[in-house]
C-alpha cells in the first residue's frame, strides 16, 4: 500500500510517499500564495492508496480534495518517532510558529506548547533577520555559536529586533556577532517553551529549522545534552502524516 | 418573521444609527454561521434564538417600557453585585459585560492599548454609540475586583456621570467580610434613595426566589450536561448563560426549565449533540460575555465538546444559592453579603476554593480535558493558571490566552484540535 502525507506550512509545502513503511519519495516546494495549486502540481504524478494533511493550511486542503487532517503536533510525534524510535521530547520550529512536545514512552503526545499568535522567534524571524544581515539562510546557520562578545537583542518582535540590529551595525558591531546573537534569541525562546513540559530524551530537532547548526548547537550548550537530527528534518511532519494514513 | 423596525427607538436612545446597523448585521450573519449550523439542537433554543435576534429591539422596548413605570435601570459588570437588592426595589438588572471588539479606538482614546479586551469593550460600546442598554440605565455599578476595572471605572464615570463603586475585598478574612457587608449595606441604602422605594422583608423574599429560582434552573442545565453525549452543546449553554444576565428573569427561568425538561428527556433516550466518548472539555477562567463565542466554536468545530464553564458566565453566577431563611432585612443582608463573597474570582488572595470546585467540576461533568482561558491582560487569571495546571495533575490541561480579535485563529485552532487528538489517543 501507498500513502502520502502533505504538510502544508506557511513558508514550504512538503509531501512524502511512504510504500509499506518505507519512506520512497519526498519534494518541498514553496507554498506561495496560491498553495492549492502548488499542491496539485506536487501531487500530479504520485499514485497513492490514502493521503492526510497536516500543516497549517491542512484544512484549506481538506476542502479541496476531502482528504483527512490531522494537526502538525501529531504529524510531528509519528514522524519523529518513525526517524528517532526512542525519540520522547521534539523540537519543532516552522515558519509561523514554535513549538516543543512531550511523548509518553508508546509515542502519544503528552504535552505540548505552542506560541499563541504573532511569529516571534519563528522560522519567519530567522528568515527576515538573514536578509537584513545580507546572508544567505544556509551560511546564516552555519555561524560558529560559540563566538559571543555579549552582544544581546533583546525584542523578539521582528520589528523591533530589526531596528535593534539596525542599531548594532550602526555602532561598528560585526555582522557575525550580531548573527549569533540573534540566534541565541530563538534558541532562549525554545529553552523557554521546554521548561514548561517534561524533559526526556531523546530529543529531537525537526522541521526545517533543524538544519541550523548554530541554533542546534546553542540549545544543545544551553540543555547539556544532545539533539538528535535527521537528514531531511524538513519532512518529518509530511512522514507523520503519511504514516498516520498507512495505519488508519 | 419579519422584524419589527426600531429605528425610531434607537434614534430617541442616541445610538449611532450607521453604525448600529453595521454591528446587527455582523452579528446575525456570525449567529447564523455559529448558531443555526449546529446539528441536533434543543427545539427549546428556539426561544433564545428568538432572543439573541431582539437583543437591541424587544428587550430595549421593554426595558423602555418598565421606565415609564418609573422602574429603575441598573447596569453591572460582574456577579459580585447583588442583583437581589435591585430586584427589591423592583429595579430591572442588566449585565452589561461585552464581548465583541467594538469601538477599540474610541475606547484607547481614554485607556491603554493592553487593557483586556473586556474593559476596552464596554468603554467602546458606549463611546460608540452601539449599546442601548447603557443608555437607558439610571447607575452603573462597579466592583473593585481588578485594577484594570476599578481605574476604567473612574474614566467611565466621567463620561456616563452614573458610576457607582462597590468594594470587593481582596481576601476572605474577618475584616474583609465586615467591610464587604457594610458595602452591600451601603448598597442597599443607594438602591433604595434611587428609587424612592423601600427595601423590605417582603420585598428581599421575593427577589431573593426570583434570583434564586434562576441559579437552580441554570444549576440544573449545567448538571444536565454532565451526560454522555451531552444533550446540548457547550455553544448554546454558554449562550443561555449569556442571555442569562439580560433577560427579564422569571421569563427566562420559565424557558431556561422548560428547555431542560427537553434536555432531560433526551438523556433518558441517550440523544445527544455529539457522537458518545467524544472528547469532553471544561474551560476555566475568564467571563466570556456575549457574543464571545470564539473558543466554543473552535472546540466544537474540532470534534470536542464543551461540558461546561468554570466561569463567571458560567458555574461562578450560579453556584451558589442564597439562603432564603432570613427573618428580617438586616439577616438578609448578611446572608446576601455572606453568599456573594463566596464566589471564587482569581482576584482573591488566596483562592484555593476556585481549585477545589475545579476538580469537583471536572469529576461532576466527567470531564477528559481542562482548557484555562484567560483574556489577555487578565492579570488574575492569567497568573491563577498556573496553580490550577499544577492540581491538574494527570488531567490534561492546556492554557490559552487570548481576546476577541480573529487574528490568532490558525494558531488556536492548530492547539486545540491537537489537545483534542491527544485526548483521544489516551482512551
Amino acid at each position: 500500500m501507498r500513502s502520502v502525507g502533505i504538510d502544508l506550512g506557511s513558508r514550504f509545502i512538503k509531501v512524502a510517499l511512504i510504500e509499506e513503511g518505507r519512506l520512497i519519495f519526498f519534494k518541498t516546494t514553496e507554498t506561495s500564495f496560491n498553495p492549492v495549486d502548488r499542491c496539485n502540481e506536487l501531487l500530479r504524478d504520485i499514485k497513492a492508496d490514502r493521503i492526510i494533511a497536516t500543516g497549517y493550511g491542512r484544512h484549506l486542503f481538506e476542502v479541496y480534495t476531502e482528504a483527512s487532517t490531522i494537526t502538525e503536533i501529531k504529524a510531528f510525534a509519528k514522524g519523529s518517532r518513525a526517524l528517532f524510535p526512542e525519540c520522547r521530547t521534539i523540537i519543532d520550529i516552522g515558519g509561523q510558529d514554535t513549538k516543543v512536545i512531550s511523548l509518553d514512552v508508546r509515542g502519544n503526545v503528552r504535552k505540548f506548547e505552542m506560541n499563541d499568535r504573532c511569529a516571534a522567534g519563528t522560522g519567519k524571524f530567522i528568515e527576515i533577520m538573514a536578509k537584513t544581515l545580507n546572508y544567505s539562510i544556509e551560511d546564516f546557520g552555519n555561524m560558529t555559536p560559540k563566538r559571543n562578545k555579549g552582544i544581546r537583542i533583546n525584542s523578539m518582535c521582528t520589528v523591533f529586533a530589526e531596528s535593534e540590529v539596525v542599531s548594532l551595525i550602526a555602532k561598528g558591531e560585526s555582522r557575525e556577532d550580531i548573527a549569533v546573537a540573534l540566534h541565541r534569541l530563538v534558541a532562549n525562546r525554545v529553552l523557554s517553551m521546554l521548561n514548561r513540559i517534561p524533559l526526556e530524551e531523546d530529543i529531537v530537532f525537526a522541521g526545517g529549522c533543524a538544519k541550523n547548526q548554530c541554533l542546534k548547537g546553542l540549545i544543545e550548550h544551553a540543555l547539556g545534552r544532545t539533539i538528535c537530527v535527521a537528514d531531511t528534518p524538513e519532512i518529518t511532519g509530511a512522514l507523520g502524516a503519511a504514516l498516520y494514513a498507512m495505519e488508519n | 418573521m419579519k422584524q419589527k423596525d426600531y429605528t425610531e427607538m434607537w434614534k430617541t436612545i442616541g445610538l449611532n444609527l450607521e453604525a448600529h446597523s453595521g454591528l446587527l448585521s455582523v452579528l446575525t450573519d456570525a449567529y447564523k454561521n455559529i448558531y443555526l449550523s449546529q446539528k441536533a439542537r434543543p427545539m427549546g433554543m428556539e426561544y433564545f434564538d428568538f432572543v439573541i435576534s431582539e437583543v437591541h429591539g424587544l428587550r430595549i422596548e421593554e426595558i423602555f417600557d418598565a421606565k415609564k413605570e418609573k422602574r429603575k435601570v441598573v447596569g453591572t459588570f460582574c456577579v459580585y453585585v447583588p442583583e437581589e437588592i435591585i430586584l427589591s426595589v423592583n429595579g430591572v438588572c442588566i449585565g452589561l459585560c461585552a464581548g465583541a471588539e467594538v469601538g477599540t479606538p474610541e475606547a484607547e482614546r481614554f485607556i491603554p492599548r493592553n487593557t483586556c479586551a473586556l474593559i476596552k469593550a464596554f468603554m467602546g460600546f458606549k463611546l460608540a454609540g452601539l449599546c442601548p442598554y447603557v443608555e437607558l440605565t439610571d447607575l452603573l455599578v462597579g466592583e473593585t475586583t481588578c485594577d484594570g476595572k476599578k481605574k476604567a471605572y473612574e474614566i467611565f464615570n466621567d463620561i456616563t456621570k452614573k458610576v457607582y463603586v462597590m468594594e470587593v475585598p481582596n481576601m476572605k478574612s474577618e475584616e474583609s467580610r465586615r467591610l464587604w457587608f457594610s458595602e452591600v449595606r451601603r448598597f442597599k441604602d443607594k438602591m433604595e434613595e434611587l428609587s424612592s422605594r423601600k427595601i423590605t422583608l417582603e420585598n428581599l423574599k421575593k427577589a431573593s426566589s426570583i434570583v434564586n429560582e434562576r441559579r437552580k434552573a441554570l444549576q440544573r442545565l449545567s448538571r444536565l450536561r454532565a451526560a454522555d453525549p451531552p444533550p446540548i452543546s457547550g455553544l448554546d449553554a454558554l449562550l443561555i448563560n449569556q442571555v442569562s444576565f439580560y433577560d427579564d428573569p422569571v421569563r427566562f427561568t420559565e424557558m431556561t426549565n422548560k428547555l431542560n425538561d427537553e434536555l432531560q428527556e433526551r438523556v433518558k433516550q441517550g440523544l445527544g449533540v455529539t457522537q458518545k466518548g467524544s472528547p469532553r472539555i471544561l474551560i476555566s477562567g475568564s467571563p466570556m460575555a456575549i457574543p464571545n463565542w470564539k473558543l466554543h466554536t473552535i472546540i466544537e468545530g474540532g470534534g470536542g465538546v464543551v461540558i461546561g464553564e468554570e466561569s463567571c458566565v458560567g458555574e461562578r453566577n450560579h453556584r451558589e444559592l442564597l439562603d432564603e431563611n432570613f427573618s428580617s432585612v438586616e439577616e438578609a443582608l448578611e446572608k446576601l453579603a455572606s453568599r456573594y463573597i463566596s464566589i471564587d474570582c482569581a482576584c482573591f488572595t488566596p483562592n484555593n476554593e476556585r481549585i477545589e470546585n475545579i476538580r469537583s467540576l471536572v469529576a461532576s461533568l466527567r470531564a477528559d480535558g481542562v482548557i484555562h482561558y484567560s483574556l489577555q491582560f487578565c492579570t488574575p487569571y492569567m497568573i491563577e493558571a498556573h496553580k490550577i495546571e499544577k492540581s491538574m495533575k494527570d488531567i490534561p490541561f492546556m492554557r490559552m490566552e487570548t481576546d476577541y480579535s480573529m487574528e490568532d485563529m490558525g494558531q488556536l485552532n492548530s492547539r486545540i484540535e491537537a489537545f483534542i487528538e491527544m485526548i483521544k489517543s489516551k482512551v
